[in-house]
């Protein structure tokens, strides 16, 4: 059953589940944080509507900065604003920030801790049509590596939303994860979130877990699906939705791996490097088990349906069903 | 700040002429840095540090401060060893430089010493910064109160970062906002010329809507009024291209790109201390 303490969306199983795109969270969260703090400003590279910074441009026109098709100085540019005082969020498409402008990022934001929110709209596979180049897989690894940066990675709209406004009341750089497509509400504005926690969305009727499906970003409808169906088979699970990847909430991984003994994780991303090794890092050193990473395995994506290619690179509800049948087996 | 009287520019040549030895000390006690753009700069900072720059080093986090980026972050003994000079640690810290646990890194790092305005080293990556500090300054309608300087090297115009900054900062006519190019010639692997030709440098920032104005980077009433000139300048960023020899001061250093990335050894530092104890033959009697 869905968690009864955490008020998520009672509609959530509904046909006609309500479906916002999760870049829409964010682009009313960042008008939000703009209203509430005056140091907020907004610098894009020549895609102000497509990660939805319109709305704060529009509202706020003098603290917007459009640097054009430039994402290694978008962030730089940013990093000197935050120099002043300013709290810079800047956006593109994943695939070029953080993807193109890692060192940037590194020394003028991290190394020089600078306080910048990097927005990755566009992540995952499931940009679909535009192809491989345009699908960011590797943008979880290389911002969990870097030191002094945050990431998260937020299930739906409501939740980046929540997490655009702590994240310009946080101290650190970060990382924003956002996807482009609509995606199914799961929280509602009363769901409790805060960065650095995780927390259990799904849990057994009655009696203990078997398996721990531990999970982040937009993925999370279709695992939350998964365990549905799976309860209905008799199969017990957990699901923890996990937006900060990075503080990582230790205790919520070691905690869930402890009663279920055996855990799968499920992320839009690349399986080296991503969630899941941030999970696995976590529980080989505190509460080692059985791991199931689903993910993309190892490959570039291509042009197809969102959906066509979420089941065809293994991260769809059968996939994730899959994998907790066989990690049972271990 | 703005009138250099001979007084005042003799003072000016004695302080970079300290700077510089300090310099060659430095690099002799670390045993690896760069010896070239710091003699070269030596200039330059001596000239901003002791004239121009609206700072305090007693009170280094001072809101209203000038912001002076340096861009090239590998000439950072020239930095460190005028941030001494003019105040801000003890010369004795500059024999630090390097050394595990220093405050003076190899590249300078914020972290270690708050007083440089960014962490700085990986190229191409000052100026747009600095734009950013003036973009900031325009929304907080503080551009007329102070101005950021970015030093830069003539190198990182290789980088396609700089010119995204110089795009953006003409875009935008940020009038507090000066660059300093320190064209000297020459990179790590040879001259400009020869590694990726700049010229006509002065063009290609104009045809980016700069203010441009060419100056001999070793003449302080020159400096001293091209960056009077750039202040004034209202409408559009200044750039100063100034033209300065690697290895200033040391005769043997000069113009050469081999001392680009390496330190004097035990003679070498002897002799370039010995040439600038006399401040190039100015100075007929060792005065120390």
């Amino acid at each position: 059953m869905l968690n009864p303490h955490l008020k998520l969306n009672p509609r959530i199983f509904n046909q006609d589940v309500e479906q916002v795109p999760i870049r829409k969270g964010f682009g009313e969260g960042l008008e939000k944080a703009g209203e509430a703090d005056k140091n907020v400003v907004a610098l894009c590279a020549d895609l102000t509507e497509s990660t939805m910074m319109s709305f704060f441009k529009e509202k706020f026109p003098e603290r917007f900065v459009e640097v054009g098709v430039a994402e290694q100085n978008l962030v730089t540019i940013a990093s000197g604003m935050a120099a002043m005082g300013k709290i810079p969020f800047c956006s593109s498409y994943a695939m070029f920030s953080p993807g193109r402008n890692w060192e940037q990022i590194r020394t003028t934001i991290a190394y020089n801790d600078r306080k910048v929110v990097i927005v990755g709209s566009h992540a995952g596979i499931s940009v679909g049509p535009d192809g491989g180049t345009h699908q960011a897989l590797e943008d979880i690894s290389l911002m969990r590596v870097m030191p002094n940066m945050d990431v998260v990675s937020p299930c739906d709209a409501i939740e980046a939303k929540k997490a655009t406004l702590a994240l310009a009341k946080s101290v650190k750089p970060a990382y924003l994860r956002l996807a482009r497509e609509k995606t199914p509400i799961i929280t509602t504005e009363e769901t409790p979130f805060a960065l650095g926690k995780a927390e259990i969305y799904w849990m057994p009727d009655v009696g203990l877990a078997q398996v721990g499906i531990i999970v982040t970003g937009d993925l999370m409808y279709r695992a939350l699906l998964a365990a549905k169906e799976l309860e209905a088979e008799g199969i017990k699970t957990k699901v923890l939705n996990l937006p900060s990847i990075k503080p990582i909430d230790m205790h919520a991984v070691i905690t869930l791996a402890r009663e279920t003994k055996r855990i799968v994780t499920v992320e839009e991303h690349q399986v080296a490097g991503g969630m899941g090794g941030a999970v696995a890092e976590v529980l080989a050193q505190n509460y080692p088990v059985p791991i199931e990473f689903i993910g993309v395995q190892d490959k570039f994506g291509q042009s197809g349906t969102p959906d066509e290619l979420v089941e065809h690179y293994g991260m769809g509800t059968p996939s994730i069903k899959k994998a907790v049948q066989k990690i049972i087996q271990r | 700040m703005s009138f250099l009287s001979d007084e005042k520019i003799k003072e000016l040549e004695i302080k970079a002429n300290d700077i510089r030895k300090s310099i060659i000390e430095m690099l002799l006690e670390a045993g690896s840095g760069h010896t070239a753009g710091p003699l070269g700069m030596a200039d330059i900072f001596t000239l901003f540090y002791f004239h121009i720059l609206k700072h305090d080093p007693k009170n280094p986090a001072w809101a209203d401060r000038d912001r002076l980026v340096l861009s090239n972050g590998h000439i950072c003994p020239v930095l460190y060893a005028t941030m001494a000079h003019v105040g801000y640690f003890p010369l004795k810290e500059l024999k630090t430089l390097r050394k595990f646990g220093t405050r003076l890194q190899g590249h300078p790092h914020r972290e270690y010493l708050p007083y440089v305005e960014t962490s700085s080293g990986p190229l191409g990556l000052g100026l747009s910064q600095a734009t950013g500090m003036a973009l900031a300054d325009r929304m907080d309608g503080k551009d007329k109160d102070r101005f950021i300087y970015c030093f830069m090297s003539d190198g990182e115009q290789d980088e396609g970062n700089s010119w995204e900054a110089i795009m953006l900062a003409g875009k935008n006519k940020l009038r507090n906002l000066i660059a300093v190019v320190d064209r000297n010639n020459i990179q790590i692997d040879g001259f400009t010329e020869n590694i990726m030709p700049l010229e006509p440098l002065a063009d290609k920032w104009r045809a980016f809507n700069w203010h441009v104005i060419e100056v001999g980077g070793h003449d302080f009433r020159a400096l001293n009024e091209a960056v009077q000139e750039a202040q004034a300048v209202y409408e559009k960023p200044t750039v100063i291209i100034a033209h300065t020899i690697p290895g200033k001061g040391v005769h043997e250093f000069e113009r050469d790109y081999k001392w680009h990335g390496k330190p004097p050894n035990k003679e070498e530092a002897k002799m370039a201390l010995d040439e600038l104890r006399t401040l190039g033959g100015k100075i007929k009697s060792e005065h120390q």
